[in-house]
C-alpha cells in the first residue's frame, strides 16, 4: 500500500486554493493594521437621528475585507474536515483518516453547540458565552478534548491501534506509514506515524488526553476546595490566622516548582509514605467544606439538617477513604502501615503514581487559590449585604459561604479555567521530567519527553503531544477570555 | 520605609530558614540516605553496614542537629574509629589537632562538598550560575522590550485589528508552555525533517561560546512564555489610561495621536508592567530549568535537575538556597519599586 498524504487526492485541487486563501487573509491583515496606524482608525459619523455609525473609507473596507477572507479561510479549512469525514483516509489523506475517526467528537461537538446556542437565553452565564467569538472558539477547543479524551479513554472509541502494543517495522515511521503486515480488520496506516517504541502516535495522543482529562480539572478542582476553605477564614476574620495561613502560602509560592516536584515525587520519597500523608490532608478540605456548607445552612433545621448531612458525609467519605486507601492501609512503608479501609468496601484503588502526581499539583496550586479567594473575602466583606447578614445575626460560617462565596463566583469561574489550563502545564512539565507517572503512560508531557530525544530526526512523535497541549491550553484561555468578558457585561 | 524594609528582609530570612529546613528534611529522609549510602560505599552494602556508613558520617543524628551543623551553629560531627582515626565533618583526615575547626556552615562560607560532581559546592554553583545569568540576561533583554512594546501597541487603540492579532498573540503564547515551543522549534528550525537547520538544537557550547547559532532557541523559547503575560498586563494598563481624562484633554487640545501615546500614556502606562516584570522572574526560573534541559544548557537550571535526580543534598541545599533568595529579592524589589514608581502609595 501506498504511503498516505496529508490531504490526499483532495488536496490536489483544494491545497493550492487553501494556500492562496491564507496567504491573501495574512495580506488584508497587513493592510488593514498599516490603514488603522496611518487613518487613526475607523471614522465615526453621527447620523441624523443621533446614532453613531463608522464611515468605510480605506480602513472600513479592509476591516470588511478581512473579515470575509477569514471566513473563507475556515472554509476550506471546513471542507477539509467534513469530506475527510465523508470519504476518509482514501480520499483526503491523513486528515481525511483523522477526521473520520472523530466523527463521535464531530457530532458530540455539533450538537453541544446547537442546543447551547437554542436555549442560550435560558443559560446564565454559560449561555453569554455563546455570545462572544473568542469564547465559543475557546469552548469549542475544550470541548473537542473533553469529548476526545472521554471517548477514547472510556468507550475506547477514537483510537485505531493499542496504545501500548508494538508492531515490528513501525519504530520511527513518517505520518501516514501503512502498517506493517495489517491483517483483516486492522486500522491499515499508522496516522500520526510510530514513535520510538513502534507505537501509534495517534492513539496515545487520544488515551493521553483521557489522562490530562481526568486529572487536570479534578486536581484544579480540589485545589479550589483546600484554597476556599482556608481562604475565606483568613480573609473574613484577619488577624493572626490571615497572618499564618498567609505566611504558609507564601512559603509554597517562593519555592521552585520543578525543585517541589523533584523533592515530592521521587520513588524514595514516596517510599517514606510522605505523599499519602499528604493525600489525607488535602483531600480531607473537600469533606469539610461540604458539611460546613450544609451545616451553615440548615442548622436551624435539625429535621432536615441531620439527615443531610449522614447522606453527604456518609457518601462522601466512604469516596474519601476508598481515595486514600490503598491495599486496606492508608500509609504503608516497610516498618509500618496505617490501616484504612479493607479491600472488600473500598471503592476503587488509585495507583501510586497518579495519586503522588494528584497530590503534588493540588498542594502547588492551593496557595495561589489561597491568595485570590482571601483577596476577594477582603474586598466583599465590607459590603452592605454582610454587614445585614451580620445584624441579622447569621453565623460567621454562613456568611462566609452563602454570602460571600456566591458574589466572588465570577473571578473565582475564570481563575478556574486559567487554572486548569496551569495545571495542564503542570502535569505536562511533570511528564517531561519523567516524574510521577510511569514511562509507557500516553498523557502528553511523558510522550514529549520520549520523542524529545530523537527531534532532529523524527520530531512527529514529540510534536503531535505538544501540539495537543498547546490547543487545549489556548482553549481554556480564551475560555477564560471569554467568560470574563461576558461576566463584566453584567 | 527604612522600617518597611527591615521588617520584609525579617519575613524573607524567616522563609529562607523554613524552606531551607523543608529541603534538608526531605533529602536527609532515611530513604534517601540508604540511596546515598549504597552510591557513595557499595549497592550490595547490608543494612548493618549501611547504617554504620551514616553513622560514622553523622547522617543518623538528630535532624535539628544536622541542620544547626549545616548552618554552621552546631560543631560538626568528629568520629573517632576503632583504629583510633579521627575523622570530621570540618577537617581533612590528616589534618594535625590543633587545626581542626568545629564549626563549618554556610555561616561560616563552607557550602559543603557534591558528592556527585566531586567538587566544592560553592565553586559549582558559581559556575552554573553565571552560565545561567548570561542566559538570563539575553532572555531579558529580548522578553522585556518585545512585551512592552507589544502590550503598548495592542493597548493603545482597543479593539482594533492591531490589538486582536497582538492580543492573540500574546494568549498564544501565555498558552504555550517552553518544553512545547522548545520543542516545536528544534523540529521547525534545527531537524532534518523541515530541512531548514538554521540553528543548533543543542546549546551546549553556548556556555562557553554563545553564537546566534546556537543561543537564538533557548533564548526565544523562555522569552516567548513569559512575554505573553507582561504584554497583556501592558495591554489592561495602557488601555485603562488611554481612557482617563487627561488623554481626552490633549486629544481635544488637537495634540496629535503619536504625542498622545509617546509622551502623555506611556509612562503612567509602565507603572504596573514593572511589578509584574519583577514577579515574572521566579517564573523564568522554572522555565529555565526545562529550556537547559531540553537544549543541554548546563547551566543552573541542568544543575538543580543533576542534584534532584541524584539526592545530591548539599548541592541541592545551595541551590534551593539560591532560588528562594532570588525570588524573595524579585518580591521584594517589586514592592519597593511599585512604592516608588507610584505616587498613590505611601507606606507608614
Amino acid at each position: 500500500m501506498e504511503p498516505l498524504t496529508w490531504t490526499g487526492s483532495l488536496g490536489i485541487i483544494l491545497d493550492p486554493i487553501l494556500y492562496a486563501v491564507a496567504a491573501i487573509f495574512v495580506i488584508a491583515l497587513a493592510v488593514q493594521i498599516v490603514l488603522g496606524i496611518a487613518s487613526g482608525g475607523a471614522r465615526v459619523v453621527t447620523n441624523p437621528d443621533g446614532t453613531l455609525s463608522s464611515a468605510g473609507g480605506p480602513y472600513g473596507m479592509s476591516t470588511a475585507a478581512t473579515k470575509w477572507i477569514g471566513l473563507a479561510l475556515v472554509l476550506v479549512v471546513l471542507t477539509y474536515i467534513v469530506m475527510g469525514a465523508i470519504t476518509g483516509p482514501g480520499m483526503v489523506g491523513i486528515i481525511g483518516g483523522m477526521s473520520q475517526q472523530l466523527i463521535p467528537v464531530w457530532i458530540a461537538l455539533v450538537v453541544t453547540f446547537v442546543v447551547s446556542i437554542k436555549f442560550k437565553r435560558k443559560l446564565g452565564l454559560y449561555g453569554k458565552l455563546f455570545d462572544s467569538t473568542v469564547g465559543m472558539i475557546g469552548f469549542a477547543l475544550v470541548m473537542f478534548w473533553i469529548f476526545a479524551g472521554v471517548m477514547a479513554g472510556v468507550f475506547d472509541m477514537i483510537v485505531t491501534h493499542d496504545s501500548l502494543s508494538q508492531v515490528s517495522g513501525m519504530k520511527n515511521k513518517l505520518p501516514g506509514t501503512p502498517l506493517n503486515g495489517a491483517e483483516e480488520g486492522e486500522y491499515a496506516w499508522y496516522l500520526l506515524g510510530g514513535d520510538n517504541l513502534a507505537r501509534d502516535v495517534f492513539s496515545r495522543l487520544f488515551k493521553g488526553a483521557w489522562v490530562v482529562v481526568q486529572i487536570a480539572p479534578l486536581a484544579t478542582l480540589f485545589a479550589f476546595m483546600v484554597g476556599i476553605t482556608l481562604g475565606l477564614p483568613a480573609g473574613y476574620y484577619g488577624g493572626r490566622l490571615d497572618t499564618i495561613l498567609s505566611f504558609m502560602a507564601n512559603l509554597i509560592l517562593a519555592f521552585p516548582v520543578i525543585l517541589l516536584f523533584y523533592l515530592l515525587v521521587t520513588p524514595e520519597i514516596v517510599a517514606t509514605g510522605i505523599p499519602n500523608y499528604m493525600a489525607t490532608v488535602l483531600f480531607v478540605f473537600p469533606l469539610v467544606f461540604l458539611g460546613v456548607l450544609l451545616n451553615s445552612r440548615f442548622y436551624t433545621q435539625p429535621s432536615v439538617r441531620t439527615p443531610l448531612l449522614i447522606v453527604v458525609l456518609g457518601i462522601t467519605g466512604w469516596i474519601y477513604l476508598s481515595l486514600i486507601s490503598t491495599d486496606g492501609a492508608i500509609v504503608s512503608t516497610p516498618t509500618y502501615a496505617i490501616p484504612g479501609l479493607p479491600n472488600a468496601i473500598d471503592l476503587f484503588n488509585i495507583e501510586a503514581g497518579i495519586l503522588v502526581v494528584f497530590v503534588s499539583v493540588v498542594f502547588v496550586n492551593a496557595p495561589t487559590v489561597f491568595r485570590i479567594v482571601r483577596g476577594l473575602a477582603l474586598d466583599i466583606k465590607t459590603r452592605d449585604y454582610v454587614a445585614a447578614a451580620q445584624t441579622r445575626g447569621e453565623g460567621p460560617w454562613y456568611i462566609m459561604l452563602w454570602e460571600i462565596l456566591p458574589n466572588a463566583r465570577g473571578p473565582l469561574i475564570v481563575d478556574f479555567c486559567l487554572r486548569i489550563g496551569y495545571t495542564t502545564i503542570l502535569l505536562g512539565t511533570l511528564g517531561f521530567f519523567g516524574l510521577g507517572l510511569e514511562s509507557e503512560s500516553p498523557d502528553w508531557g511523558t510522550t514529549i519527553n520520549a520523542g524529545r530525544r530523537l527531534l532532529s530526526i523524527y520530531p512527529h512523535a514529540a510534536i503531535a503531544p505538544a501540539l495537543s497541549l498547546l490547543t487545549l491550553v489556548l482553549g481554556l484561555n480564551l475560555l477564560a477570555d471569554g467568560l470574563r468578558e461576558e461576566s463584566l457585561k453584567d | 520605609m527604612g522600617l518597611f524594609i527591615l521588617r520584609r528582609l525579617g519575613v524573607m530570612l524567616l522563609t529562607a530558614l523554613c524552606l531551607t529546613f523543608l529541603v534538608f528534611f526531605l533529602t536527609n529522609l532515611y530513604p534517601n540516605l540508604e540511596k546515598l549510602a549504597k552510591t557513595q560505599g557499595n549497592f550490595r552494602m547490608s543494612d548493618e553496614a549501611v547504617s554504620s556508613w551514616l553513622g560514622n558520617r553523622g547522617y543518623l543524628d538528630n535532624t535539628f542537629i544536622k541542620y544547626g551543623r549545616w548552618l554552621g551553629v552546631a560543631p560538626g560531627w568528629v568520629t573517632e574509629s576503632a583504629e583510633g582515626v579521627v575523622t570530621g565533618q570540618c577537617f581533612a583526615e590528616d589534618a594535625p589537632e590543633g587545626e581542626r575547626p568545629t564549626f563549618c556552615g554556610i555561616l561560616q562560607g563552607d557550602w559543603g562538598y557534591s558528592l556527585v560532581f566531586k567538587d566544592e559546592v560553592s565553586s559549582i554553583v558559581a559556575v552554573r550560575l553565571a552560565a545561567t545569568g548570561k542566559l538570563m540576561g539575553f532572555v531579558l533583554l529580548v522578553m522585556v522590550p518585545m512585551a512592552l512594546l507589544v502590550g503598548v501597541l495592542a493597548g493603545m487603540r482597543e479593539g482594533s485589528g492591531l490589538d486582536r492579532s497582538l492580543s492573540t498573540f500574546s494568549i498564544t503564547t501565555t498558552a504555550t508552555p517552553e518544553y512545547v515551543s522548545g520543542v516545536i522549534f528544534i523540529a521547525v528550525f534545527a531537524s532534518s525533517a523541515f530541512g531548514l537547520k538554521w540553528f543548533k538544537g543543542s546549546a551546549t557550547q553556548a556556555v562557553e561560546n554563545a553564537t546566534f547559532e546556537n543561543f537564538t532557541l533557548p533564548v526565544i523559547t523562555i522569552a516567548l512564555y513569559g512575554m505573553g503575560y507582561i504584554a497583556r498586563m501592558t495591554r489592561a494598563s495602557m488601555t485603562e489610561v488611554m481612557t482617563a481624562q487627561y488623554i481626552r484633554t490633549a486629544r481635544l487640545k488637537g495634540v496629535s495621536f503619536g504625542n498622545i501615546v509617546m509622551k502623555h500614556a506611556l509612562r503612567n502606562a509602565l507603572i504596573a508592567p514593572f511589578t509584574v516584570i519583577m514577579l515574572q522572574i521566579p517564573w523564568l526560573l522554572n522555565g529555565v530549568v526545562i529550556v537547559e534541559t531540553l537544549f543541554n544548557y548546563k547551566g543552573f537550571g541542568w544543575l538543580l535537575v543533576q542534584a534532584a535526580s541524584n539526592n545530591d543534598i548539599e548541592l541541592l541545599l545551595a541551590v534551593s538556597v539560591v532560588s528562594v533568595v532570588v525570588v524573595l529579592i524579585t518580591q521584594l524589589i517589586s514592592d519597593i519599586g511599585y512604592v516608588f514608581l507610584n505616587p498613590r502609595i505611601r507606606i507608614s
